[in-house]
């Protein structure tokens, strides 16, 4: 079981009426809320705070690409990532990834993973999102109906730049390139693991099945609601006649530890709440531009997210919904190990993305709520899927021998000393 | 007069439908992105005067969206296509509404010799930055109308066109049609719908009539005198109590501009 301790890196400055003030946190959030002088301090605790979860023996710290968001400061994952390749030595970085139907030409997302499994000796654990329709349509203007398949076109491209090892002609409908060269290459071959974040798309679950990916279903509506999803997820592995190792799969949780069940409550509720009341707080008209989802899809969808009564769900949710519902995984030691051991047997996952940096959460209460799970809860749940012992198709080994963080720190502080006989 | 429907198959082998009616002179009519049907009050009054050709944009009709289309160029393409289908015996009037309008001056850029006149009506295609167009695509049902209608009540009722979305049936149909037929029209349109016919108009060599609603919310007026700027033989008509929607709010007057 490997446990991936994620950081969305929201902005922790929202005021409190930014729901009535703001029609949105993303695409059109109020750009005179960033305070630049601030960021140089939130920034630096959030890739802390990973480094921190790298040092309590997570297996995994991870970031991801959004942009023009009040949840999410990090348009590009891949700068934070290299921040932490240079600090870290044991956790696997994962990005989760570069929305590749955004990057022109896209060979560019080859040619950044590599260097980042270079520098990280293959650690490196690699996310294709098709992208949301606030990312990928209205921040970045790629049109609805074609994003799919630029997308496909994309991965395409990066996976053969990876494995060719001549320069070859692409001919494709959204780039063309004469020489693909791709220098440097990934160190895992053939391919650093790949894990593919997905909402509900049929499409997605079949690209992911076709190549053996991960299926990362990244919600923030927890594991009871997430339940029905992955059900149809392992339905489909099973109509494929694929292996059903938990690999296959990751989920992302809010998680909350504190003493007791009573300190959950009080330490972390107001930022989770911050979190579901401003930061969640998007204009619908961005979340489903008309050509975005397959028809397959739409047709497959469950209707009543549509309603204007969902559109308000969050506005309401107090502690008791949010952990009834199974939104947040949080209590004792006890409590969460519980829960964790029955969320990941039912959605069947080999992967949690945890997030415990929520809202406006100060960074002693994500150290202490991180430190909690990493010793009391993390260990007993380690083991929990025997049949991954030796399956390394869905997470990095890393390469022998590779750079560790003390040792270049210790080079890197050395004065140059000429070599005897060296002009 | 009543429209039928007739199927066509375009030399690149789409299938398709085109509402047809009237007597007289061969107009071709390009429904905007909200398609078109055969109750359509212009199309009705001008079978008065013509032979309508109503082809129903592929995405629109009852097939799924045509993956051959995707560029500015298929669509143009395409439109020639369908006229070559309906075995024309001369040139036809083009006229177009708003996307229709957009296809149709790319049509009229790219074929200026097989088109006896052309009539644009509030045509997308051109942007200006002094009047940015609204968002048509993050808008929600229920704030269409105020953007589409001179008169948004009147306006909401033709949109929901009576049908509830409590029933799950109803608002499942509306989900698919507007991913089609949205998802089609966003190639040309999103997320500026501008495909650089600006720099093409000016081939543009036929009787051409620019028709604009006067409180159109979507395309202001003021874009009128872009393309009555770049048209050599172009007159305007402007359209009392008539916003985007004036082919539905104003009918009869909008087909006795057209002739």
């Amino acid at each position: 079981m490997k446990f991936c301790w994620f950081n969305l890196m929201p902005w922790p400055d929202l005021p409190e009426d930014f729901r009535e003030t703001s029609r949105s946190v993303w695409v059109d959030i109020d750009s005179k809320l960033f305070d630049p002088e601030r960021a140089n301090v939130v920034y630096h605790e959030y890739m802390d705070q990973l480094e921190f979860a790298d040092e309590m023996g997570f297996d995994g710290i991870g970031v991801n690409e959004h942009h023009q968001n009040g949840y999410g400061i990090m348009p590009s994952p891949n700068i934070i990532a290299a921040g932490l390749a240079r600090r870290t030595s044991d956790a696997a970085i994962c990005v989760i990834g570069n929305s590749i139907a955004l990057y022109n030409p896209p060979i560019r997302v080859a040619e950044e993973f590599a260097m980042l499994d270079c520098i990280t000796g293959g650690r490196l654990v690699a996310g294709f999102p098709v992208g949301t329709p606030m990312d990928t349509n209205f921040c970045y203007g790629q049109i609805p109906a074609l994003t799919r398949d630029k997308y496909n076109e994309a991965h395409a491209l990066i996976m053969r730049a990876w494995a060719e090892d001549e320069p070859f002609a692409f001919d494709g409908k959204y780039t063309q390139l004469r020489y693909v060269n791709c220098w440097p290459k990934p160190i895992q071959k053939p391919h650093p693991p790949i894990y593919i974040p997905g909402g509900g798309s049929i499409e997605t679950w079949d690209f992911c099945l076709d190549h053996d990916y991960n299926y990362s279903y990244l919600s923030f509506n927890g594991y009871k609601a997430g339940q029905t999803l992955l059900d149809g997820y392992w339905d489909r592995v099973a109509e494929r006649d694929k292996d059903e190792s938990p690999g296959r799969a990751a989920f992302a949780q809010i998680i909350c530890v504190a003493d007791t069940d009573a300190e959950a409550e009080q330490l972390y509720a107001e930022h989770i709440l911050y979190f579901f009341n401003r930061c969640l707080h998007v204009h619908p008209g961005f979340s489903d531009p008309p050509g975005y989802r397959t028809l397959k899809t739409i047709k497959a969808g469950k209707l009543n997210q549509l309603r204007k009564e969902a559109q308000e769900v969050f506005k309401n949710l107090t502690w008791k919904d949010l952990v009834e519902g199974g939104f947040v995984i949080a209590g004792s030691p006890d409590t969460v190990r519980e829960q964790m051991g029955h969320m990941i047997k039912s959605l069947r996952i080999g992967t949690v993305f945890g997030l415990f940096h929520m809202g406006d959460m100060p960074d002693w209460k994500v150290r202490n709520s991180t430190q909690l799970f990493a010793e009391k809860v993390m260990p007993q749940l380690r083991n929990i899927w025997p049949e991954l012992e030796g399956d390394d198709r869905w997470w990095p080994t890393g390469m022998d021998g590779r750079v560790r963080h003390d040792d270049s720190l210790a080079r890197a502080r050395l004065p140059g000393v000429r070599p005897k006989g060296q002009a | 007069m009543t429209l039928t429907t007739r199927q066509i198959t375009t030399r690149q082998g789409i299938d398709g439908e085109v509402l047809q009616g009237g007597s007289g002179p061969d107009l071709v009519w390009l429904h905007g992105a909200g398609g078109t049907t055969a109750d359509d009050p212009l199309l009705k009054r001008l079978t008065e005067r013509y032979t309508v050709h109503a082809p129903i944009w592929p995405g629109y009709g009852p097939h799924e969206t045509e993956h051959h289309i995707e560029t500015m160029l298929d669509f143009t393409l395409h439109g020639w296509d369908v006229i070559d289908a309906l075995e024309l015996s001369g040139a036809p009037v083009l006229a177009g509404h708003s996307m229709g309008g957009m296809i149709a001056a790319e049509m009229a850029a790219i074929a200026p010799h097989d088109l006896a006149r052309l009539v644009l009506l509030a045509p997308a295609g051109l942007w200006d930055d002094a009047m940015p167009v609204p968002d048509i695509f993050t808008m929600l049902p229920y704030q269409l109308a105020e953007v589409l209608f001179h008169d948004a009540a009147v306006g909401e009722k033709l949109l929901t066109a009576g049908r509830s979305f409590d029933d799950d049936a109803a608002l499942a149909a509306f989900m698919v049609d507007r991913a089609r037929q949205l998802g089609t029209a966003g190639k040309i349109l999103f997320p500026i719908p501008n495909r650089g016919l600006a720099r093409r108009l000016y081939r543009i060599g036929m009787p051409t009539t620019i028709i604009w609603g006067e409180s159109d919310r979507l395309y202001p007026l003021a874009y009128a005198d872009h393309w009555s700027g770049a048209i050599a033989d172009c007159t305007v008509e402007t359209v009392a109590e008539a916003g985007h929607m004036v082919v539905v709010e104003q009918p009869d007057f909008v087909a006795a501009r057209i002739g």
